[in-house]
């Protein structure tokens, strides 16, 4: 019967997604594959901030992989299927889905939206998870941790946390191209600041960045080291020569584009492109004054240690 | 299965200023939509007195359509906002008839919405074939004659 | 029922092929002879030609038909026409009823044997119905002489001055402080790169001095009743601070004014003013208001040095604002446009870079009278080597204005022309499409280029300040695909200009309800006609002109201000108007007193006769909803031409 009477204003999914926790604090949380081995830091460091903020991080039981990566570009709907068993489980549990990876964010929020917009889409997926004994109704938000901390939780929770603000640090905020794209949804999505408006709740600065959303080579790095070596080298380079003092990033696979090669990237491009680079999680907990272990900064590739320790000691 | 012979006969009631224009608009732009509908025109959604509905109902439609402006852009400021008012008490009787409520919709069209008015003309017929025919002689006449009764009411007016 | 002695006549339209395309009309022909009543059936070409409405005229009297329907288009567009072919032939033109079997027909249905069992539905309806319906007197009511204009810009001048000139009195409402509109911001025009202020400056101090135009600045209307001929208009003049009658525009006030740093609306933001300000030099009327969100006797309490300084003792913080309710017998809407915000676009840099432009702050820095005195110079102080324009900005995009906003491309042209007069700097467009379609518009466009302009075809993709070569350090790079040559270009430029499009005013909406106006998805205001009434309403008496229906140039802003004032005059010198007779009525015999109608209705047009216990309409007042009608539980009130019989014919009809 709700459906006769239809103001015909767009009633899209997001009108329909219910599935908030009772506070808005309470969380379905998808760590994803890279969280689990290469980067740790960034799940270690999530959790310790979550835990700051009063957001509950419940992990997703039996979670399966997103699609993300190779999948999705080869066969999209069998990664949607994927992605879709996942919003399945979360919608079971009755919250809605936060991830911290951009890779995940993006697949899992494009089978939610694509099978709110596909009837034929939908139709398949449904039978997929039917084999499989599932369902999903549609009613799961997917929301990035990054969009939360900043948009949920808000500039007055963050600063009450700050025990050690980043006063004089210059920050590069490295957005990458999946957190606001496709769909820009809480972000500009060419030119988001999502990243910037936090680190200057925390007492830091962050420099004009114009490649603050350009890809950052992704598995080209893998693929094909020369257009990966020059992507990452650009955002780098950049990233020095606006005066930045560390890059963070809110994506594994940016971070370990970014972490991973910088010698070999820095020949690429013909410059020293040695820079500190760090989760944005990392770089909140140590301006809420949790240590070295809680944001598993010994995972680091880069300086950030003693970057954040010569931080430390200037403020 | 719905039975695919089965065409709906849906009655429009459309407000003249806004869901009779965007109608109008359908056809200007040639957008195709089934033929199941018939458009009867009233100066505003609030016009539509309930009695119209059970009526239409009453004389063989197996669906029925209110659209008027969309809420705040009534060209009588408020006349939606009754017609939205009645809707569900309407909706209501529709029940207690063993009219099932899917058969009748309230809608916003503006004039610019010729588009949408076709969309919804194609979706409603879809849900109304599916419904399969009313059937008011067989299933609801028996049951009242109240209608009648406020008909020939009305006629003596 | 329809009497036994009814003599129907029944006319079924082809409209060429529009109709008989798709509907077989010599089978609804067929069809309308078995209907009750009917006397008389024929089809015809165009039944809207004379030689159709000779056929009704004819028939009417010679076979004495009682009634007449007309299948063919919508009423909406012929209605009038065919009431009126009855009324000539000496049949009450409310004996006619049209049913629509095109719009609603033959345009959306492709299956000729479904489309011609709907058009026999609802010919059916019109025949029932027509047979319920009832002779009545048009109702005329008198239409005052005075006009109201809203918004002074080019549109709303020409159409003030056109009425003033005819000798009628007009109401000039402008929001801002002074008239002029966009039109005043504006360096040259195209393509005859007229100077805007040169053509349109005499014409605002004739606005200013004309006996029969009063002029209602800083001021915006709060509310409209009544109707065609006769409404009702509440304006707030919103306060000046400043007496006009004691103020003679010297300026000391505004030299002297310790607020300087207010982002002038004028220039675009390119210059700062003062709290009491003249928007510009040229300003009518030429006297400063006091923008109270600035001044620092509004904010603090303090300051009052203008009222110190004024010689003509005309500043007074006290005045307050002022309610004005005037009577007008027709309303010109020509409110506008305002510039798509560059911002929402953050790839271009506009907000975030140097020397990104919108085309409005071009304008100011290319006008004698703006912040640099017409020379062209970077934020540094320098003539630029480069400057890339970017058309389309917000137009002709999904995500953005879905529409072409008509302009750009021929201000993009002008630009491109001032820019290499002025500076001989190299001057590279972005566009997807030219587009120049006006008189002179294609020949400029070949002069232009000839000049030595470069035209890149491709929307650009961004403005960059990442050099990836030496030439490039420190220059804006615009990056776009060259869609001609296939290639990615990356063109280092000193200055950006973005050619963004046009959308509704500000407050468009919210005049759209104070007016009862409908919007396209766009925002715009809905026109009666899109082709053939592009200036009128679907309201009668209310009259649109200008950008606010759509994005145009200044020579359809004219024409369409010329045009709604040609409409309200032949409204006005007419005198009278008729109203079409669908008010309610209450039967006092039949009304319990309940009063529910009297919480229906939106305008108060029913009141509590307590002497005789019913409820009563006040006519004028009605409007002809009939919310009233639908909600009388005892039947006692009606609407006149859409009475319940007619409404249960109709239903019948339909369903038969």
């Amino acid at each position: 019967m709700s459906t006769t009477v239809n103001s015909n204003a767009g009633a899209s999914a997001s009108a329909s997604t219910s599935t908030r926790g009772s506070d808005g604090r309470v969380f379905s949380y998808y760590p994803g594959c890279s969280q689990m081995a290469m980067n740790r830091a960034y799940d270690v460091s999530t959790r310790s901030v979550a835990a700051r903020l009063g957001l509950e991080l419940v992990e997703l039981e039996d979670w399966n992989c997103c699609g993300a990566t190779a999948y999705v570009a080869i066969r999209e709907e069998q990664a949607f299927v994927l992605s879709a068993r996942n919003l399945a489980l979360a919608e079971q549990a009755g919250r809605p889905l936060v991830t911290a990876c951009s890779g995940c964010f993006v697949v899992l929020n494009k089978a939610n939206k694509y099978m709110a917009e596909d009837p034929e889409l939908r139709s398949d997926i449904t039978r997929a998870l039917a084999a499989g004994s599932m369902r999903y109704r549609g009613t799961v938000a997917v929301r990035h941790f990054l969009d939360v901390v900043v948009n949920d939780v808000g500039e007055e929770t963050v600063r009450a946390q700050v025990t050690r603000p980043l006063t004089g640090l210059k920050v590069a905020a490295y957005h990458g191209c999946q957190f606001s794209r496709p769909f820009g949804e809480r972000a500009d999505p060419e030119f988001p600041d999502t990243m910037d408006r936090l680190v200057n709740w925390l007492g830091g600065e962050t420099v004009p960045f114009a490649l603050k959303a350009k890809c950052c080579g992704g598995l080209m790095m893998t693929t094909q080291p020369d257009v990966g070596r020059a992507l990452t080298g650009k955002i780098l380079k950049a990233a020095k020569e606006a005066g930045a003092d560390c890059v963070i990033t809110c994506c594994p696979l940016c971070q370990f584009n970014l972490e991973g090669f910088q010698r070999r990237v820095g020949a690429a491009v013909g410059c020293d492109c040695a820079l500190p680079v760090l989760y944005f999680t990392q770089l909140m907990g140590h301006a809420f004054g949790l240590d070295a272990r809680a944001l598993a900064l010994g995972d680091s590739l880069t300086p950030v240690a003693e970057l954040l320790h010569r931080e430390a000691v200037h403020s | 299965m719905p039975d695919q012979q089965f065409e709906p006969k849906i009655v429009g009631f459309l407000c003249r200023w806004c869901s009779y224009t965007g109608a109008d608009l359908a056809g200007t732009s040639r957008i195709q939509y089934p033929s199941n509908i018939a458009p009867i025109k009233v100066m505003c959604s609030g016009r539509v007195d309930p009695t119209f509905v059970i009526t239409a109902f009453a004389d063989g439609a197996d669906g029925v359509l209110i659209a008027g402006c969309h809420p705040g852009d009534c060209h009588y400021s408020v006349g939606n906002y009754k017609a939205m008012r009645r809707f569900p008490m309407l909706a209501k009787l529709l029940d207690q008839f063993g009219i099932e409520r899917a058969r009748l919709r309230l809608e916003w069209i503006s004039a610019s919405e010729g588009h949408l008015y076709a969309d919804l003309v194609k979706s409603f017929s879809e849900e109304v074939r599916a419904l399969g025919p009313l059937r008011w002689k067989q299933r609801i006449a028996p049951l009242c004659e109240s209608v009648d009764i406020a008909r020939s009411q009305a006629a003596t007016v | 029922m329809i009497a036994q002695d009814e003599k129907i006549g029944v006319y079924v339209c082809h409209c060429g092929t529009n109709i008989s395309g798709t509907v077989d009309v010599s089978a609804v022909a067929e069809y309308a002879r078995t209907l009750p009543g009917v006397a008389i059936v024929r089809e015809y070409k165009y039944m809207c030609s004379e030689p159709g409405q000779d056929l009704i005229r004819k028939d009417i009297e010679e076979l004495n038909l009682t009634r007449v329907v007309v299948s063919s288009c919508s009423p909406l567009m012929h209605e009038v026409t065919f009431r009126k072919a009855c009324n000539d032939a000496g049949l009450n033109g409310f004996l006619f009823q049209m049913s629509n079997i095109r719009e609603q027909c033959s345009w959306v249905h492709d299956d000729r044997e479904r489309a011609t069992a709907k058009a026999k539905q609802l010919l059916a309806a019109a025949v029932l119905r027509v047979g319920q319906q009832v002779a009545m007197e048009e109702r005329i009511v008198p239409v005052r002489p005075e006009t109201l204009v809203i918004g002074a810009g080019i549109a709303g001048i020409e159409a003030a001055v056109r009425l003033a000139d005819a000798g009628r009195k007009v109401y000039l409402v402008e929001r801002l402080p002074s008239i002029g509109g966009h039109m005043a911001q504006f360096d040259k025009t195209f393509p005859t790169l007229d100077c805007a202020a040169c053509i349109l400056t005499p014409k605002m101090v004739s606005v200013g001095q004309h006996p029969n135009i009063e002029l209602l600045t800083y001021s915006e209307v709060e509310a409209i009743t009544g109707y065609v001929g006769n409404f009702r208009v509440r304006v707030r003049r919103r306060a000046t601070s400043i007496d006009p009658t004691k103020c003679v525009g010297c300026g000391l006030c505004w030299e002297k004014c310790a607020v300087k740093k207010v982002p002038s609306e004028f220039d675009a933001g390119m210059s700062m003013r003062t709290a009491i300000y003249v928007p510009f030099a040229q300003a009518v009327p030429n006297k400063p208001v006091i923008d109270r969100e600035h001044c620092l006797h509004f904010t603090r309490g303090k300051c009052g040095i203008c009222q110190k300084t004024c010689p003509a003792d005309a500043i007074d913080f006290d005045i307050q604002d002022e309610i004005l309710d005037l009577e007008v017998g027709a309303i010109i809407v020509a409110t506008g446009f305002t510039l798509f915000d560059a911002g929402e676009l953050a790839r271009y840099g506009y907000g975030r870079l140097d020397n990104v432009l919108t085309a409005l702050q071009f304008e100011r820095l290319s006008h004698a009278s703006g912040p640099t005195g017409g020379e062209i110079l970077t934020k540094s102080g320098e003539r630029p080597g480069a400057v890339a324009i970017l058309h389309c900005i917000g137009s002709r995009d999904e995500n953005h204005l879905k529409y072409c906003s008509r302009v750009c491309c021929m201000y993009s042209l002008k630009f491109a022309h001032l820019v290499r007069e002025k500076t001989h700097a190299e001057v590279y467009n972005f566009y997807i499409d030219m587009r120049a379609f006006g008189k002179g518009y294609e020949e400029f466009y070949r002069r232009v280029m000839s000049e030595g302009v470069h035209f890149i075809r491709g929307k650009a993709a961004e403005v960059s300040t990442v050099a990836e070569t030496p030439e490039e350090e420190g220059k804006l790079i615009v990056v776009g695909e060259d869609t001609l040559l296939g290639v990615t270009r990356r063109i280092p430029v000193d200055m950006v200009i973005l050619a963004s499009g046009m959308r509704p005013a500000e407050g468009t909406e919210k005049l759209a309800r104070i007016l009862s106006l409908g919007c396209t998805r766009d925002g715009f205001y809905l026109e009666k006609h899109v082709k053939l009434a592009p200036v009128d309403s679907p309201s009668d008496g209310i009259f649109l002109a200008g950008a606010c229906t759509g994005p145009k140039d200044i020579p359809d802003a004219v024409a369409q201000g010329a045009a709604a004032a040609a409409g309200a005059l032949s409204l006005i010198d007419k005198g009278r108007v008729i109203i079409e007779p669908i008010t309610s009525e209450i039967n006092p015999e039949v009304c319990a007193g309940c009063q529910l109608c009297i919480m229906t209705c939106p305008y108060t047009a029913i009141h509590f006769d307590s002497e005789r216990n019913v409820s009563v309409i006040t006519e004028e007042l009605c409007k002809g909803c009939g919310t009233c009608v639908a909600g009388c539980p005892s039947g006692a009130a009606r609407q006149k031409s859409y009475e319940d019989s007619q409404i249960y014919a109709e239903i019948e009809g339909v369903l038969a």
